[in-house]
């Protein structure tokens, strides 16, 4: 019975690692990192520059190997049957993985004889993919002269060739504008519905909270939280504080005032902005008197609804804070 | 549109393995990929062409009186000399390519497709044969311009192309290992030529031996590129196949034997 399900559960999973563990060097890049994707779902990675994402979706889609843990895509083990693996993702990386000097049309087409397809059915496809990504009248220039926007489509259209089940998207909207991000999610989502599951980095926030079913925020190549969205903003409490000191001289000042009040950790995000997460909202007057009576002027004031970007930057701050020997 | 919907993964035909016909049938799609690359790219046959031209002309009108008399009784002793000049110095070319290739990210796309690990690597040195064929009959058709009719004829010199292509393959190898463990593709290139101009000056490429001091005579001699030279002036006047045609291929056999499993090795590794 008990195994009945947990052979059930396996299958259901595009995704399952078991501390995955990644060294270059002393160096930990990725330091016991568990991982399960429930097939036909989008999972985001988010965290900082260095944080290990791109290392765990290397792991994942065997070009580097763990030093320890192990990992199973769609229940076939990375190490032992990576030919089978590879024939299950798509990869689009950080950096545009196509031939810079070849047409599109061409990069399309020898990704898809690659693959296994005749010429006539790579060309098929070829074609297919350009008209889904709108790059149909630019199909014969080189890739050298395509905007960061189609290149970013043209990369994931290779991706696409073998209609994977499973495709790894590493920060595929950074450096984007907003109308071109607002498509790429758009398609995103439509390979969601057509029964992909996607795995994505992200540095945004944002774009997390928009696509991904669940988040895992990850720094230091640990784990510092997973759930879904509404999970982790739940968790660093409802809602926040946010205003701004007028004199910045008197920023920590201020800051000292709040903290007395609500008895929670304040911020500094920047210069003279302050938040702080707040429970209780009647407490606004005594803090709006305090200040006042410390002769301290702001220029605004707010209370937020959380973000994304709070709980990153409440639980990374904690993270930092203990780690043995930092202060 | 993508009309139909996405096969799950338990729905598939999967395979652990990649065959010899697979490994083929992608090096051969990689080789049209590199091909495409030269199409599109024509100025890396420049350096295979201008650099045949000028060191003909220059050495057959500087040297060709001094040493043989005349230009026309040069031609035999230079051409040769140019040949293997000309294959030495593109020989450091596709290590310089396996390199880039490597640096970017299309090496990931590729490190995380069903497809064999060798291709993309063995794909370029293939693709490489088209320029040594470019370069080989350049030489032959400047010479042919100037004056310069091979005695053995027109099949000999398809024999000598044919074997300077596949000594300057088997030189390929060992800077494609090199490419692999130097830091950038840039450094290949000058690593390649450091190596090979010394070399194939200091030989018997464009002038007689017996004129040289005894230690660099010494030197000249043992020489792995005097050897491929003596064996192309003969096999171009006489049409046979001497000792040092054979002691030359033995010395690429021995490169592939080295060369080969460390390239492959630090290519797996990256």
């Amino acid at each position: 019975m008990n195994k009945e399900e947990n052979s059930k559960e396996n299958e259901s999973l595009a995704i399952e690692a078991h501390g995955m563990v990644k060294k270059f060097g002393n160096y930990m890049a990725v330091n016991g990192v568990d991982l399960k994707v429930p097939v036909g779902s989008i999972y985001g990675l988010v965290g900082p520059n260095g944080a290990g994402k791109t290392t765990i979706i290397n792991m994942l889609a065997t070009l580097t190997q763990a030093n320890d843990g192990t990992i199973k895509i769609f229940n076939y083990d990375v190490k032992k049957e990576n030919n089978i693996v590879r024939q299950l993702i798509g990869l689009t990386g950080q950096f545009a993985s196509i031939d810079e000097n070849l047409s599109a049309i061409e990069n399309l087409m020898i990704f898809g004889k690659l693959h296994g397809l005749s010429g006539g059915e790579a060309k098929k496809r070829a074609y297919e993919l350009l008209e889904e990504f709108n790059l149909t009248e630019h199909k014969k220039k080189s890739v050298e002269k395509f905007s960061g926007g189609m290149r970013r489509r043209l990369d994931l259209a290779v991706s696409l060739i073998s209609e994977p089940p499973l495709i790894f998207l590493d920060e595929p909207t950074t450096g984007l504008d907003p109308r071109t991000r607002a498509q790429l999610w758009k398609t995103i989502r439509k390979l969601v519905e057509k029964g992909s599951t996607i795995l994505l980095t992200t540095q945004y926030l944002d774009e997390a909270d928009q696509l991904a079913d669940r988040i895992m925020l990850i720094d230091h190549g640990q784990v510092v939280i997973d759930g879904t969205p509404d999970q982790l903003k739940d968790s660093i409490g409802a809602e926040s504080l946010q205003f701004t000191v007028r004199n910045i001289e008197k920023v920590n000042e201020a800051m000292k005032i709040v903290e007395k009040i609500l008895g929670v950790e304040v911020q500094q995000v920047e210069d003279s902005n302050v938040t702080a997460p707040m429970t209780q909202i009647d407490k606004l007057v005594d803090i709006l008197n305090e200040l006042n009576k410390a002769n301290i002027h702001l220029s605004d004031v707010h209370i937020q609804k959380p973000t994304l970007d709070d709980v990153f930057m409440t639980l990374t701050a904690e993270s930092i804070k203990n780690v043995p020997g930092e202060k | 549109m993508i009309p139909k919907n996405i096969i799950p993964a338990n729905k598939r035909e999967l395979k652990n393995y990649i065959g010899i016909g697979t490994t083929i049938k992608n090096t051969l799609t990689l080789t049209h990929r590199a091909l495409l690359k030269m199409i599109h790219n024509p100025e890396v046959f420049f350096d295979m062409t201008l650099m045949p031209i000028t060191f003909t002309l220059l050495f057959a009108f500087i040297f060709g009186g001094a040493i043989s008399g005349n230009i026309t009784n040069y031609l035999p002793t230079l051409i040769p000399g140019v040949l293997i000049m000309t294959f030495v110095t593109s020989c450091g070319s596709a290590g310089a390519q396996v390199r880039e290739d490597a640096d970017k990210g299309i090496m990931n796309r590729f490190k995380s497709m069903p497809i064999a690990r060798i291709a993309p690597l063995a794909s370029i040195l293939i693709a490489d044969f088209v320029k040594y064929a470019v370069a080989g009959i350049i030489v032959f058709v400047i010479g042919f311009l100037l004056g310069y009719q091979p005695d053995a004829g027109i099949i000999a010199v398809g024999v000598t192309i044919l074997f300077l292509m596949f000594i300057t393959w088997c030189l390929s190898w060992v800077f494609a290992w090199v490419g692999m463990i130097v830091k950038s593709a840039s450094t290949v290139t000058s690593v390649s030529t450091m190596m090979m101009m010394p070399l194939s000056f200091l030989s018997n490429a464009l002038v007689p031996v017996e004129t040289m001091p005894w230690w660099l005579q010494w030197f000249v001699n043992i020489n792995p590129l005097s050897h491929v030279i003596t064996a192309i002036r003969l096999m171009l006047t006489n049409g046979t196949v001497g000792l040092d045609f054979l002691v030359s291929l033995g010395c690429c056999f021995l490169i592939l034997i080295i060369f080969i499993p460390l390239t492959l090795h630090a290519y797996k590794k990256k």
